[in-house]
């Protein structure tokens, strides 16, 4: 089991949707994305650390999976499209690459 | 008119700059990635079409340039886009991301912001439900790079 992690999440669903209709899904995670290419001002390599995979997951099925690389932003933002299935919640979660995790929540209900 | 005015005169006739979503290109994988992209799909053909890549022009620095890539597809159980593979051409490693597609989504479509090391172009490869392989590119230029030291 990944041991959690303390990074800052915003995650964004609209609150009421219709069932079926498409929607617009935010997450944003505060993490600086080391890359592993840079050096210290003694010479020495920074150690890579990012974050790995985010997905997002509603009614019991994922909805969307990224696999990250250094080339992604520090603060990773996604926005993809989604279609609200039932009231619940849309469920977040970032892995990083020494497998610490972060899980969000965002609720929606769906008339 | 003098050369000066010849000139302003000249470049008022010319078209503006336009910034809108630009069509993807028709073209193979940039020559620096092209062995990248081939093992990556096994050497499969990779056709030219419904990925479009939506990158500004010119980005005014490297450290978060906003991409938003929309892949045609009626994502329906029997014909969706499964994965996106994003690829750059200048970053110290090709790969800047896979994004996997589930049913659940409207359409294939996704934004997020990426780092870049110097003007270059995005090369972006859709995996279709029945197998086919889709590409699109998009060039972008910058004002400052993600620099690797610094940045």
């Amino acid at each position: 089991m990944a041991e959690p992690a303390r990074w800052t999440v915003r995650v964004f669903v609209p609150p009421v949707a219709r069932r079926g209709e498409a929607i617009e899904v935010r997450a944003l995670v505060g993490h600086a994305m080391e890359t592993g290419f840079r050096h210290d001002h003694l010479g020495a390599i920074v150690p890579r650390d990012i974050i790995t995979v985010f997905s997002c997951r509603h009614a019991g099925e994922e909805v969307f999976r990224v696999e990250l690389s250094p080339s992604i932003a520090a603060n990773p933002f996604f926005s993809f499209p989604a279609r609200a299935m039932e009231s619940g919640d849309f469920v977040f979660s970032w892995i990083d690459g020494d497998g610490r995790a972060q899980e969000a929540r965002a609720p929606i209900v769906v008339a | 008119m003098t050369g000066r005015r010849a000139l302003l005169a000249g470049a008022a006739a010319l078209p503006l700059p336009v910034l809108v979503r630009r069509p993807a290109r028709a073209a193979p994988p940039p020559p620096r990635i092209a062995a990248e992209v081939a093992a990556a799909f096994g050497g499969r053909p990779v056709r030219d079409g419904r990925v479009s890549i939506d990158l500004p022009v010119i980005a005014e620095s490297g450290n978060a340039v906003p991409m938003t890539i929309l892949v045609d597809s009626p994502m329906t159980p029997a014909d969706f886009c499964r994965v996106l593979h994003v690829f750059n051409e200048r970053n110290p490693q090709p790969h800047v991301a896979r994004f996997l597609f589930g049913p659940r989504m409207p359409r294939a479509e996704v934004s997020t912001r990426i780092r870049l090391a110097a003007a270059q172009t995005i090369y972006a490869v859709a995996e279709m439900s029945d197998g086919g392989l889709w590409a699109g590119q998009a060039d972008v230029t910058l004002g400052f790079a993600a620099c690797m030291d610094n940045g």
